[in-house]
């Protein structure tokens, strides 16, 4: 089997107040996976997101990336690499325009000139806010803004992908969309979400993340109908959603890499 | 001990005083001031011209005047020293107003009021037409070192946070009928800091980690 | 106490701007060992702090307040090299886009209130901890002192700058006692807050005080193996 393109092994973290989030985290995601990243409020699933790519330093246990431990001497590799779309779209974006924000991944990348104008147009493209490319972010609406954060990282045209809910705040139309634009991605995904429809829709695999560790790992559908862990994780299905009456041709197949483990008892 | 600071003084505006380089902008301050420092006391019409060229500069920058000396109120603690100079100076005296006074205090705190406010309209003109972001690329292009920029330029940015979070925490303290008026208060407006602090800096914290998260180094790319 | 242009003579002025920029340039060097890639926007953080609350003036007595100089509480946060960095750039900052105190005064401002109280401030804060148990509950009692020290020592300092190039001769003994008087109680309020405010952050963040290093326990993290609590 193939080096997973994320590897988290025995990840544990205590933020600097003494709160301990992560107890032993082990997540691995090989190439071309979408894997959803399931959990109740304060799981630690923001957090283990944030040591991905370094912006948190594991206090025990490690990461790596395609190989790469997440280390000082890697750090740029592994971020341009790893692309996190973050929960809050207002840590994401600084500058004072949509432009300038999102030519300001590329341009760290040495883009310049017509090349970072296309790449940054094509990113807005794809999320369909090039006619705002001029506005200062701060002015757009949240769910333009969570729009506009997604482009910051597309036009880095990252490896990995990761996305910390993205589909909050999003209206339904916006919300098809990104899930249309993760889809023709060839990238390898882990999305953080609330969304379990999102995440059949999307993911072919889904982890759980509870109280700092992983209590389940398998196929999407296995654990959306698994009554039991489900409760026992605070994870709810919205009013008259099944997956059991989905037609099972709708669901994604994981196509490349591992498609999914057992559920641990 | 130091005046109430404004808000962000910049003046939006268009003229030529806005559009011209930052960094040329700096050095005419610079020169300008030296020139008025080094003026020797006594030489009036000298300095009348220096404010001649300065309400030149102030007209063609288009901010109305007003805009200008509602910000002066910074120089008050020194206005009143160099009123209390020619009564606390020693050496020979003189009658001035029907006043005896120290000469040598007399013409020092002239001096010191005429260019003191000189300094204070040529700074203030400065703060009105240039945004912080261009003085920032002004003082990189006059060579001052990265890390002084990079320091300067997250100050720029913390400072809307912090002023804008002092703010709302003053108004929630006093809506709450606390006002510092004394020494006894002084715990209340410490633990407001530290607080603020930390509030801020995580804000700060969470954009700063975005950017490296986008290939940032410590250099903006232009 | 921001010195304006014209209140000290040109020689004088030269002179602090030239030991202001050695004290920089030489805190350029060195502070590379204390910045990592985090702690360049906790300088920022911290210039901009001690900006906003100098607009924020705490009463003394009789009518007279002070604001903080913070040169003390930006050594013990961002360390001393650090913090003189931090602290003229506030100067530098105060000068070019609020007016307050001169272009041509801006070595003097930076080497009174900036060099000065950070230097000050900091051996006051080491010497005090060597003397104190190793523990973070005596930090913001160091820093507090250290604080406290730092300016009076910075009005004597501006004194004796008066003394060499003011513009006009004041009696030196009454002007001493004046701004020393007055600067005791204003280092008092510094040192109070600098205490409250260092404990403040040293309680929910101690990583982000550099005074605090050298007395921060390493923490043990608990594991739990995977599914326990499934
Ligand atoms: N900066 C911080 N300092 C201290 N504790 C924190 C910090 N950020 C998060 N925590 C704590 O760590 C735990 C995990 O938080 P995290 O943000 O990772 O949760 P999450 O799974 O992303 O939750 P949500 O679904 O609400 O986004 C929580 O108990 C939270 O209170
Ligand atoms: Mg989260």
């Amino acid at each position: 089997m193939s080096v997973p393109v994320l590897d988290v092994q025995g990840l544990a973290y205590a933020y600097p107040d003494g709160h301990q989030a992560l107890f032993g985290v082990d997540l691995h995601v090989h190439a071309g996976e979408r894997v959803a990243l399931l959990g109740p409020n304060g799981a630690g699933k923001t957090t283990l997101v944030l040591h991905l790519n370094g912006i948190l330093v594991a206090g025990q246990g490690s990461v790596s990336v395609s190989g790469l431990p997440v280390e000082k001497k890697h750090l740029a590799e592994i971020r341009r690499r790893v692309g996190i779309v973050f929960q809050d779209p207002d840590d994401q974006l600084f500058m004072g325009t949509v432009r300038a924000d999102v030519g300001f991944g590329p341009a760290n990348l040495g883009l310049s000139g017509a090349a970072l104008d296309a790449r940054v147009m094509d990113a807005l493209d794809k999320v369909g806010m090039t006619e705002f490319a001029d506005r200062p972010p701060h002015h757009l609406s949240f769910g333009q803004r969570r729009r506009v954060a997604v482009a910051t990282v597309l036009a880095m045209e990252p490896e990995i992908l990761v996305l910390d809910e993205p589909s909050s705040n999003l209206d339904p139309a916006s919300r098809r969309e990104l899930a249309d634009i993760l889809r023709s991605l060839d990238v390898t995904v882990l999305m953080v979400t609330h969304d379990l429809p999102y995440a059949l829709e999307l993911c072919p695999r889904s982890v759980v993340l509870s109280d700092g560790h992983v209590v389940a790992d398998g196929a999407t559908y296995d654990v959306l109908t698994d009554d039991a862990l489900m409760r026992a994780n605070r994870l709810e299905l919205p009013f008259g959603f099944d997956p059991r009456t989905i037609d099972a041709g709708l669901l994604p197949v994981a196509t490349r890499g591992r498609g999914s483990d057992t559920l641990p008892g | 001990m130091g005046g109430a600071h404004g808000h962000q003084l910049h003046f939006h505006g268009h003229s030529p005083v806005h559009r011209a380089p930052a960094h040329l902008k700096i050095v005419a301050l610079v020169v300008f001031m030296l020139v008025v420092v080094a003026t020797p006391r006594g030489w009036w019409p000298a300095y009348a011209a220096y404010l001649a060229v300065l309400l030149a500069v102030v007209a063609t920058s288009r901010v109305p005047p007003t805009y200008l000396l509602k910000r002066m109120v910074v120089e008050v603690p020194f206005v009143f020293f160099a009123l209390l100079l020619p009564f606390v100076a020693t050496g020979p005296e003189t009658e001035f107003l029907g006043l005896t006074v120290s000469e040598s205090g007399l013409h020092a705190g002239a001096k010191l009021l005429v260019t003191a406010t000189l300094g204070v309209i040529a700074s203030l003109t400065l703060a009105a037409t240039t945004e912080p972001q261009a003085l920032l690329r002004g003082l990189t292009r006059l060579r001052m070192p990265a890390l002084l920029v990079q320091i300067m330029g997250f100050m720029v940015r913390y400072l809307e946070v912090v002023t804008d979070e002092l703010r709302r925490m003053k108004v929630a303290r006093e809506s709450r009928g606390f006002s510092a008026r004394d020494p006894r208060h002084w715990p209340v407006l410490a633990r407001s800091f530290g607080a603020l602090f930390i509030r801020s800096f995580e804000r700060g914290e969470r954009v700063h980690l975005a950017m490296l998260s986008r290939g940032y180094t410590g250099k903006m790319p232009s | 106490m921001h010195v304006p242009d014209g209140f000290l003579d040109a020689p004088t002025s030269v002179a602090t701007g030239a030991v202001a920029v050695v004290a920089v340039g030489v805190s350029l060097r060195k502070a590379r060992e204390e910045l990592d890639d985090r702690t360049a926007p906790l300088a920022g953080l911290v210039a901009a702090f001690i900006f906003a609350t100098q607009m924020l003036n705490f009463p003394v007595a009789g009518g007279t307040s002070g604001h903080l100089m913070g040169g003390a509480i930006a050594a013990v946060l961002v360390g001393p090299w650090t913090g003189v960095l931090a602290t003229s750039v506030v100067f530098l900052v105060q000068c070019l886009l609020f007016a307050d105190g001169g272009i041509t005064a801006l070595g003097t401002n930076i080497v009174l209130m900036g060099v000065t109280t950070v230097v000050v401030g900091w051996f006051v804060f080491r010497g005090v901890q060597a003397v104190l148990p190793r523990t973070t509950a005596m930090v913001p009692v160091a820093a507090g002192i250290g604080a406290f020290v730092s300016v009076p020592v910075a009005a004597l300092l501006f004194v004796g700058l008066y003394a060499v190039g003011g513009a006009a001769d004041i009696p030196l003994g009454q002007l001493t006692g004046a701004m020393v008087g007055v600067h005791v109680l204003i280092g008092l309020g510094e040192g109070v807050i600098t205490f409250l405010a260092v404990g403040s952050i040293i309680a929910v963040r101690p990583d982000l005080v550099h005074g605090a290093r050298s007395v921060l326990k390493t923490r043990t993290l608990e594991v739990r193996t995977a599914g326990a609590a499934a």
